[in-house]
């Protein structure tokens, strides 16, 4: 067994703006299991991130437990991170993120972790609309113990030891949209390039973004009846719009192929390109696109790419005016200004 | 796309870039391997069935492996793939016991060879084992050619030449030494099955300046020379001496008139010094010996000095080269004199074929070369072939080998009645290195540190003994350090389209960037041309082929580009459906590959 890569580079990888190759993203090999979608996940992150040339210590990756929760270690190695307790991922990360609101916060969460034991952290981190990008690897099973069915399965679906799922699934998209996240998006892991547009736009975003990743177990979720295997989800995705992501620097080319195409500005003025392949899809829509998510479920296709964005949001900082500066910057009698403060402020309650 | 074909070993030969430069296509990966497991003899042995001269060769081989090493497109240096060799030789055990024999009962085919080289050799070795009578003539009193006679012993000790040389003729060669051939037509009466010629290219070129007929005397054609003091007819220098020419029998030259007393040594070059035609290594040992090597200087005309010494006027030229590489000198103006006691000329050497008889069937090229069969050997008289620098010029030792391996096969052929075209091919195998769910039978760490230098003697001392092996060769240790640097190019990344679930784990593991899945592309035509602007990363050299997959299930297809592979296997270990394999290929008759 191979723990590390070799070294020795392509010439010809391109540099991007900080001085980074991609391979400066990258975090120490893998252990998850061969072929599995969270390790292309997080090739999906290390690209992402090297073309949008975010300097690495200004990047903070969280998660909670699980395989998922695993893969911070395999990507941005040179980042901060935080692997916190089972489901409680959100806090941290909001604790974080008050603390200082000047790293990018890239969660990367599982099934288990939001939509079993995080649930309640999940719905509260969206209400609380924080400046995150909040990643699940969806594969519909506990991998790490051993494939038992997730929240996330579809009612009837079947594990590779023959359990069927009883009850309904809980779509996490749909949830996301009705708490008022403000970009949702569903992606395939094996879907490299949309995967990536996505991850940009999310990580340009201010706000809450998340994407439902649908990456298969290839352990104990990839045989022939399992709806979140390699080959059903090849064979069953539907995109509604291509999106590329535009980022500030680029000029917009007036070159671009001629088809269907709505623009979206995002808050730092980088755009994000939407080439429809339906023509009445529309992205500032909440119920448009719960709609077309169960739409899509009834003709069994899965329905990818960005579902929802609204780019003027106010954020939890906005909302609850928290200091802008991130703490670890203030001066000591700025941040514990003493008694005299505390006496006002007690004072303020009598 | 084309999917690459892998019903033949051509793909997989020519990614192991070592192997497939070589002209005898010697399996380097697998004996550098076996060197790693301390199997020396068998790692000679492997040597020895493709090149037939380890020992020598891994002293002076031109190495034309080296510059081809994958190494040296992911870092500086080439793995040192020749020293390596010698490695072999010299911690080998006794191996006579198993070198092949000639049987008893020969098959009654008589062969002539004329010259006893390397190629000649080669042809011997090959051919005495299928019960070949071999007659082998050679003008001088010892058999090697020029591996003897030009090759000083400071490089090429006599004892390892006669060990290799021994194994051969000790096998039965009816060796007629001292024995000059002068009329081909006379050999051809004495009714040999056939006959092969490996004269070499033994006429060093002169050059008559204007003053040439004053100064003749101390004059001498470096091959010459050298041949002088190898056979002990030479054994002193004057002071001063100048040599001529650029090319390794240059560096032999100078080197050897240090030895034979020489203080003042020259080279005087008309190219520039990155242009001589002489291994980087061997200017390098020659500087190292405090030998003047004077780049950019155009011989114009020798002079008879009043005290009888030499002295020839050079001009500086400033040599360029036009955008097809085609070199011109312009002159400066500039004359250099040089004074000196000896002129040794380097400048080339030519084939030299008195001794045919231009009226019985062998037709020559304008250029007074015989005319070949290139792939076959074969002359105009279908029963003469030819071999080493006689075939087309001077080359080096491991070429005259491959030509004497591809000879020896166009004669065996010929004896039999066949046609010497029809000519077999090698079997080949590719065997999966797989051991458990990430272990391999091959050490896939890749060894990130340099190049390690030879071991040689005190320079001083090396410059003053004519029979002392500068070399000292590696010692146990550093060979197992350096072996260490193979990237094992031999086990091939082998693809099975139909096991791919397209996951891209292989793709992203990929430390350099090799792997691709991109849209199939609906045309024909030059794959670079197609593919140009499609792949993650742009292709850094042109040395290696892509290698395209057939359409997988979503319709994409696998392309992976060959170059910069480090044979790491980490494709292999993350693929979770064992689409990818990593496998040995395995030539069963490397002779047949040479084409």
């Amino acid at each position: 067994m191979s723990y590390a890569k070799s070294t020795f580079r392509h010439p010809n990888l391109k540099v991007n703006d900080i001085g980074l190759t991609y391979r400066d993203y990258e975090g120490v090999v893998s252990t998850l299991c061969a072929g599995c979608g969270h390790d292309s996940i997080s090739a999906a992150i290390v690209h992402a991130c090297a073309e949008l040339s975010l300097p690495p210590h200004k990047i903070a990756k969280m998660s909670g437990i699980g395989c998922s929760s695993k893969a911070p270690n395999y990507f941005l190695g040179r980042s901060h991170g935080f692997n916190s307790v089972h489901g409680r991922m959100p806090s941290v990360t909001t604790g974080a993120n008050i603390a200082n609101k000047d790293l990018t916060y890239l969660a990367m969460s599982g099934d288990g972790d939001t939509a079993s034991i995080g649930l309640g952290q999940f719905a509260h981190v969206i209400r609380r609309r924080l400046n995150m990008v909040y990643m699940v690897a969806n594969n519909g099973v506990y991998g790490l113990t051993k494939g038992q069915l997730a929240a996330t399965s579809d009612k009837g679906a079947r594990n590779k030891a023959g359990d069927i799922s009883p009850f309904n699934e809980i779509d996490l998209c749909v949830m996301a949209l009705q708490l008022g996240a403000s970009f949702v998006a569903r992606c395939f892991s094996g879907d490299r390039q949309q995967l990536v547009s996505i991850l940009k736009a999310a990580i340009s975003h201010e706000g809450f973004a998340f994407i439902d990743i649908i990456s298969p177990c290839v352990t104990f979720n990839n045989q022939a009846n399992s709806k979140r295997s390699y080959d059903y989800v090849q064979q069953h995705i539907s995109t509604a719009a291509i999106s590329d992501f535009v980022p500030v620097k680029d000029e917009i080319s007036c070159d671009l192929p001629a088809g269907n195409y709505d623009d979206i500005c995002l808050h730092d003025g980088s755009l994000i390109r939407l080439y429809k392949s339906d023509e009445n899809f529309k992205c500032d829509d909440k119920l448009h696109a719960i709609n077309m998510i169960e739409k899509h479920k009834v003709k069994n296709q899965i329905l990818t790419g960005l579902l929802y964005v609204n780019p003027a949001i106010d954020t939890y900082h906005e909302v609850n005016q928290t200091s802008d500066t991130p703490l670890n910057q203030l001066r000591e009698d700025v941040l514990c200004p003493g008694q005299r403060v505390l006496s006002s402020i007690n004072e303020s309650f009598r | 796309m084309k999917k690459t074909d892998v019903n033949t070993y051509q793909h997989y030969l020519k990614v192991v870039d070592c192997q497939q430069a070589c002209p005898a296509h010697t399996p380097v990966p697998e004996y550098i391997r076996l060197i790693t497991q301390q199997r020396y003899s068998d790692a000679y042995m492997l040597n020895w069935q493709s090149n037939v001269f380890p020992g020598i060769l891994g002293r002076v081989c031109d190495r034309p492996c080296e510059p081809a090493c994958r190494r040296t497109r992911v870092e500086d240096k080439a793995v040192a793939i020749c020293r390596l060799k010698r490695v072999t030789a010299d911690y080998k055990e006794d191996i006579t016991e198993r070198l092949p024999k000639a049987p008893k009962r020969q098959n009654g085919k008589r062969i002539a060879l004329v010259g006893a080289g390397p190629a000649s050799l080669t042809v011997a070795r090959d051919l005495l084992p299928l019960g070949y009578q071999i007659d082998m003539f050679e003008r001088d009193a010892k058999a090697g050619g020029m591996m003897r006679s030009q090759i000083p012993q400071f490089r090429l000790p006599h004892d390892v030449l006669d060990e290799e040389l021994n194994y051969i003729l000790d096998m039965g060669v009816n060796g007629y030494f001292n024995h000059p051939i002068d009329s081909l037509e006379n050999l051809l009466n004495k009714n040999y099955d056939a006959v092969f010629i490996g004269t070499g290219a033994p006429k060093g070129r002169h050059l008559p300046l204007p003053g040439y007929d004053d100064c003749q005397l101390d004059i001498k054609i470096g091959i010459d020379w050298l041949s002088g003091v190898s056979f002990e007819h030479i054994s002193e220098a004057p002071k001063r001496v100048v040599v001529l020419g650029g090319g390794n029998t240059a560096m032999d030259c100078c080197r050897t008139a240090k030895r034979l007393g020489a203080t003042d040594v020259k080279v005087l070059v008309r190219s520039s010094f990155e242009a001589m035609k002489a291994s980087p290594w061997e200017k390098e040992d020659a500087m190292a010996e405090e030998i003047a090597i004077m780049p950019n200087h155009s011989p114009l005309e020798y002079k008879r000095n009043d005290d009888g010494s030499i002295q020839i006027a050079f001009e500086k030229v400033i040599s360029s080269y036009d955008k097809s590489n085609n070199r011109t000198l312009t002159p400066t103006g500039e004359i250099v004199k040089v004074d000196c006691d000896l002129v040794l000329v380097a400048i080339g050497q030519d084939t030299s074929f008195p001794w045919i008889e231009r009226d019985i069937g062998l037709k020559f090229n304008d250029w007074s070369q015989p005319i070949l069969n290139k792939l076959t050997l074969q002359s105009t008289l279908p029963q003469v072939f030819f071999g080493g620098d006689s075939a087309f010029g001077p080359e080096n030792i491991i070429t005259a080998v491959a030509h004497g391996h591809k000879a020896a096969i166009s004669i065996d052929l010929f004896c039999h009645g066949k046609q010497p075209e029809n000519r077999p091919d090698s079997d080949f195998n590719l065997i999966s290195q797989k051991m458990g769910m990430h272990e391999w039978r091959y050490d896939n760490q890749i060894e990130h540190h340099q190049r390690l230098a030879v071991p040689h003697i005190d320079w001083q001392q090396a410059s003053q003994q004519l029979a002392t092996e500068v070399e000292l060769g590696f010692d146990e240790q550093l060979a197992l350090q350096e072996a260490q640097r193979c990237l094992n190019c031999d086990i091939q990344t082998v693809f099975t389209e139909s096991k791919c679930i397209e996951c891209s784990a292989c793709e992203d593991i990929c430390p350099l960037d090799c792997i691709n899945f991109i849209d199939d592309i609906h045309k024909s035509g030059d794959a670079n041309t197609l593919l140009a602007g499609k792949l993650r990363v742009e292709k850094a050299t042109p040395e290696q082929d892509y290698f395209i997959s057939d359409k997988l299930h979503t319709g994409h297809i696998m392309v992976k580009d060959e170059d910069l592979c480090v044979h790491c296997g980490l494709c292999a270990e993350r693929c979770p459906t064992g689409a990818w394999d990593m496998q040995k290929l395995i030539l069963s008759n490397i002779e047949a590959t040479i084409k």
